[in-house]
């Protein structure tokens, strides 16, 4: 490793450049994309973390309405406060890796039907008493029995039974499933006292920081526990969520100052601050992903030459460009790109063709009336002004495309999941199978393009539990095949995660699994003087 | 009893009597609204089952009438209950929030209503000149910016060319009273901006309505300054019109700021409201609306009283 | 009697406003709809006023805005205003409990959160320019009621209104001779703001979805739609916003030419 290397990565975690920057330039040098990473890794923990202050995060999407209760939390402000007061039993970590938290170590057995996580010994929560398996089991019936009010109910349903033995969890589940340890990873699953039955909303856990005072969607400052177990964290001494639902107000936050890092900078005014030596924009590739989807059971979208109509009519490239600002990558009509450990990147780019796209629709012999697309602002960033952009490509190619604007309230009770074709987005899963069962197995409970296919549904249940990882990547690249080609979801871009941070923020990596490096960046991040 | 204060015990009277049937309506209004708490909470991710589950633990299953008076009657007795979305005491937020909705009204208030009458004033005092045109255009032109560009400029201006001011407003316990003010500076100003121009015209034009009277002519061949006719003589008989619009103003605020209070994230009733509308929760709802309502109704008894004992006629009726 | 200049700037510029609005097809250089350059792109030979968020020409959209802009604002302000004033005076001259039946009402509708109303409206009725002028006009109209009724209550005890009274004159007679004349310049001032105000109210609308369908827009939704530039020198979300600034200047100055004018019907001085 050249000196020259080293220099840049000292920089970079000092947060003088930004990490795309030393990947760029370690590039150049003649280094890999992932050697950067892992090197850019150890220089960060090699750089001495700077202890005290107060960090503060700026976080969109925080609501008078949240709860402190791990199984409601469904935005980034509760997720990134409940991120830093409580811990799950594993984390996923950079490259999409397990990371041992509440549980020391995780195996299987041959199988993989049961599972077995032992407990960190002497983990104390903020209110006095060690974590035990007994609160682990607690804390997983109460978001997934029958009586569970979880967001998580769906994910880890399939366990069949739960024991607590001395500091030994044991799952057993109903079918293999190889992935289960990355379920364990889901942000619904903090480890409560007693698994929070009895005050699910204390917002007390074995987290890095205490809650000092809590505003719903206002602010929430929090203190370091003193008797935290894992003393590389946590430096500085207290740290704050703010909500601060306006883009142009978090970002003139983050330029004063009066915030140290931010969720969702607006991908069109990234060149506009690179003028600005106090901040740095961080990016990650993500899974998350915006989509159009038609509902295969609902005419005119029962027809896949329609729906190949449609799929060949989206100008992707635009998209990425206009919508995302050129940080994110177009879609290719499956919700999985690289982020995904086993995704196949041989399978063809589909791309903008007017062409094909009318010779598509001329074959589904639509009758000519306006093909509706619902759309509402709060679909995603930039949806209405997507949906035009679609509008405009797909009447080019002579499909009568139309858009019809809903409102935002109510739009995912009303709209999504209702409308046969709309505007939505998904946030991602660690891993692919969790995508599929959630969205596009047959029986799936949000499948929201009313996707049915025997074939898939026998490939995913296979995939599950083969332990075989070639043979599994063969079998997911097919499902992928199936999707893109008869499935009713229009994925145009994968969006990338576009944040911000003050320069004198050090030990930043960014994580992809997660928005602010996967909920941690504020029990890992320090302010250097 | 003297008459006006007869009018007001019967006024506060009927306001009650109005209170609920605010309340009613807006029972009624989330009602219809399409969607409920239990999938508002829990959004894109539940299950059927776990939406069946919270919706029984929200006591959204009981009958709409059942949970009307349910309400009613426990807010009579003056318990607001808590929130069905994530279980806080609903007074005790209202409270602090509601603190914050009239700081802000009340620092904007105090500035924009002189300002707003002494410019109006002017204005018709040099009507047709350079001071009137002046004041008329500047106010015209910062009263078409939509709020969200007024705040976005003030930010530009003193958080960025000028760092004296921070773009983030939220205050909370523990604040001293002079940390408060500099918190709230920027949206005040904007609020100013956005408030002044209704009211400065309103004066300007009730001012000029009465300058032809002809006891405005009185006054002036006794020999009075254009500015001491406008103050003693046109002011007291323009009063009704302003006032109404002061009150509108006013009322405004209160309760209309949502957009300022999202753009500087201020913790105030404003966005408090819209959040628990979108999510269904009705008590919420139904606390923020009935106080917004109490001060329509009260600032309108107060601007009806003042029209009346400011004109001698309807003082003394006939 | 000489019709002063900034009234025949007023008058020029709202007549060149009404004139774009009328004529959008034939004057615009680009189709509303299609992206025809770079995203935020400055003024140029090609696009005078530069492009938008996603690259549409601002210059023809604005052209196009305008026509739903001012069309919905004036019909929704002339509603407001009919339905307002006539209300006002009809409360103020009967009094009563008419005018107690009135006035309550009026409070009430005043002290329902207009978020909800506009959310329940929403839910109920289908989605068209008409609904949506009707709720502006509706929803506007209570202001108009309470300042239209504050200044009819301080005329209807004037001597020359209890003398029409006395001669025995009919109700309408009086509220259109008496009373309308001598309440028309607080009100002139009021339609002038009360318009402004429409037309940032649609972008209100059309924020909830209550509103203008996609493509069409109107001034205050292309703020919106452009206003995360603004901070940063991108002057798309400046275009619009001037142009409401310079149609709320001529319409006013235009109000102002008509309050003058009304001042005078009095007979008072310089009549």
């Amino acid at each position: 490793m050249s000196n020259e290397l080293n220099h840049l990565a000292a920089l970079a975690t000092k947060g003088r450049i930004s990490r795309r920057e030393f990947v760029g330039r370690a590039g150049a040098l003649g280094m890999s994309t992932a050697m950067a990473g892992s090197l850019l890794a150890t220089a960060a923990r090699a750089a001495d973390p700077v202890k005290g202050g107060v960090l503060r995060a700026g976080v969109q999407g925080g609501q008078s309405t949240d709860s402190l209760d791990p199984a409601l939390a469904a935005s980034d402000v509760p997720y990134m406060i409940n991120m830093t007061w409580g811990e799950t039993l594993v984390d996923v970590g950079l490259g999409g890796a397990l990371e041992m938290r509440v549980a020391e170590e995780v195996s299987s057995n041959a199988d993989a039907t049961q599972w077995m996580f032992k407990i960190r010994k002497g983990i104390e929560y903020h209110d006095g008493g060690t974590i035990s398996a007994e609160d682990v089991v607690a804390t997983l019936k109460r978001h997934t029995d029958d009586a569970s009010q979880s967001g998580a109910q769906g994910i880890v349903k399939g366990i069949a039974d739960m024991k607590a033995e001395g500091d030994m969890v044991t799952l057993t589940l109903n079918a293999a499933n190889a992935d289960l340890p990355f379920l364990m990873a889901d942000y619904h699953l903090l480890i409560q006292k007693a698994g929070g039955v009895a005050n699910p909303t204390s917002g007390i856990g074995s987290g890095g920081y205490m809650i000092v005072e809590h505003e719903a969607g206002v602010r929430t400052a929090m203190e370091r526990f003193a008797n935290y177990w894992d003393s590389s964290r946590c430096h500085a001494d207290s740290v704050e969520v703010l909500s601060i639902n306006d883009n142009t107000a978090r970002t003139a936050a983050i330029q004063a100052g009066q915030i140290h890092m931010m969720t969702r900078v607006d991908p069109k005014i990234v060149e506009l601050l690179a003028g600005n030596t106090d901040v740095v924009i961080e990016r990650a590739a993500g899974p998350g992903h915006y989509v159009f989807i038609m509902r295969c059971d609902a005419a005119p979208f029962d027809n896949n030459d329609l729906r190949m109509a449609l799929k060949m009519s989206v100008n992707r490239a635009e998209l990425v460009e206009k919508i995302l600002g050129g940080m994110g990558s177009p879609g290719n009509d499956f919700p999985i790109n690289g982020a995904y450990p086993l995704f196949d990147d041989s399978i063809p780019q589909r791309e903008y063709d007017a062409a094909m796209a009318a010779e598509f629709y001329k074959k589904s012999g639509h009758d000519g009336s306006p093909i509706v697309l619902q759309v509402a602002p709060s679909a995603f960033p930039g949806a209405v002004e997507a949906a035009q952009l679609f509008q405009a490509s797909a009447n080019a190619a002579g499909i009568p495309l139309a858009v019809k604007l809903e409102p935002d309230d109510g739009y995912w009770s009303n709209v999504w999941n209702v409308a046969p074709f709309c505007a939505s987005y998904w946030g991602g899963r660690p891993v692919q199978d969790q995508m599929y069962s959630t969205a596009y197995l047959s029986t799936a409970d949000w499948n929201d393009t009313a996707f049915k296919d025997a074939k898939f549904d026998e490939l995913m249940v296979a995939a599950r539990g083969e332990l075989d990882q070639a043979k599994r990547k063969g079998m997911y690249s097919e499902m992928a095949n199936i999707l893109r080609d008869t499935g009713g979801l229009i994925c145009p871009m994968f969006n990338d995660w576009v944040e911000g941070r003050r320069a004198e923020v050090g030990g930043w990596i960014p994580n992809p699994a997660g928005t602010l490096m996967n909920g941690r960046a504020l029990s890992m991040c320090w302010l250097n003087a | 009893m003297h008459p006006i204060v007869k009018l007001v015990v019967q006024r506060i009277a009927l306001g009650l009597i109005l209170l609920w049937a605010v309340s009613v309506v807006i029972f009624l209004g989330v009602e219809m609204l399409p969607g409920d708490t239990a999938q508002a909470i829990l959004g894109q991710s539940a299950t059927p089952v776990a939406l069946a589950n919270l919706r029984e633990a929200l006591g959204l299953n009981e009958p709409a009438l059942t949970r009307y008076f349910n309400w009613l009657f426990a807010a009579l007795q003056g318990d607001l209950g808590v929130a069905l979305t994530n279980g806080q005491d609903i007074a005790k937020s209202i409270g602090s929030r509601f603190g914050n909705t009239l700081f802000l009204a009340g620092c904007a208030g105090v500035i924009a209503v002189p300002l707003a009458i002494g410019l109006g004033l002017i204005a018709a005092r040099y009507n047709g000149r350079w001071p009137d045109k002046l004041i008329s255009g500047v106010t015209l032109a910062t009263i078409s910016l939509p709020e969200f560009v007024a705040a976005y400029f003030v930010i530009f201006v003193l958080t960025q060319v000028f760092p004296i001011f921070q773009p983030v407003s939220m205050v909370f316990p523990g604040m001293s009273f002079w940390d408060k003010l500099q918190a709230v500076a920027l949206p005040v100003i904007v609020l100013v901006m956005v408030v002044l121009a209704h009211m400065m015209r309103m004066t300007r034009a009730a001012i000029l309505n009465v300058m032809q009277s002809a006891y405005i002519e009185t006054a002036v061949l006794k020999g009075l300054t254009p500015m001491q006719v406008i103050w003693r003589h046109a002011l007291p008989n323009a009063i009704a019109p302003i006032i109404t619009v002061v009150v509108i103003n006013l009322a405004y605020l209160v309760v209309g700021v949502v957009v300022v209070e999202v753009v500087f994230s201020y913790n105030a009733l404003g966005q408090y409201l819209v959040d628990h509308v979108a999510k269904r929760d009705l008590p919420v709802v139904q606390a923020v609306g009935i106080i917004f309502a109490a001060v329509y109704i009260g600032l309108n008894i107060l601007a009806d009283v003042i029209g009346i004992v400011t004109n001698p006629r309807l003082r003394n009726p006939k | 009697m000489k019709m002063p200049l900034s009234a025949v700037i007023g008058l020029f510029m709202t007549g060149a406003f009404l004139f774009i609005a009328l004529f959008a097809q034939w004057i615009a250089p680009y189709p509303i709809d299609s992206a025809v350059g770079k995203v935020w792109e400055g003024p140029s030979a090609q696009f005078w006023l530069g492009t938008d968020t996603i690259g549409r020409d601002i210059l023809s959209r604005l052209i196009y805005g305008a026509q739903v802009t001012i069309f919905v604002a004036l019909v929704s302000s002339l509603l407001s205003f009919g339905m307002g004033a006539f209300f006002g005076f009809l409360a103020a001259t009967r009094g009563g409990w008419i005018d107690t039946g009135l006035s309550r009402l009026v409070d009430l509708m005043m002290a329902v959160p207009s978020l909800i109303v506009a959310l329940v409206v929403l839910s109920v009725l289908p989605l068209n320019l008409i609904v949506l002028i009707l709720v502006m006009g509706v929803l506007d109209s209570t202001r108009v009621f309470r300042l239209s009724r504050a200044v009819a209550v301080d005329i209807t005890v004037m001597d020359y209104v209890e003398a029409a009274r006395l001669r025995g004159e009919r109700q309408s007679w009086i509220i259109f001779r008496e009373i309308l004349p001598n309440a028309l310049s607080p009100l002139v001032a009021e339609f002038g703001l009360r318009f402004i105000f429409a037309v940032l109210f649609i972008s209100t609308l059309s924020f909830l979805g209550l509103g203008i369908q996609p493509p069409e827009t109107d001034w205050g939704g292309m703020v919106r739609e452009n206003k995360d530039g603004l901070i940063y020198g991108k002057a798309a979300a400046l275009m619009p916003a001037a142009a409401i600034a310079v149609l709320a200047i001529s319409v006013n100055l235009v109000a102002d030419w008509v309050l003058s004018r009304t001042s005078s019907l009095k007979g008072g001085r310089g009549g």
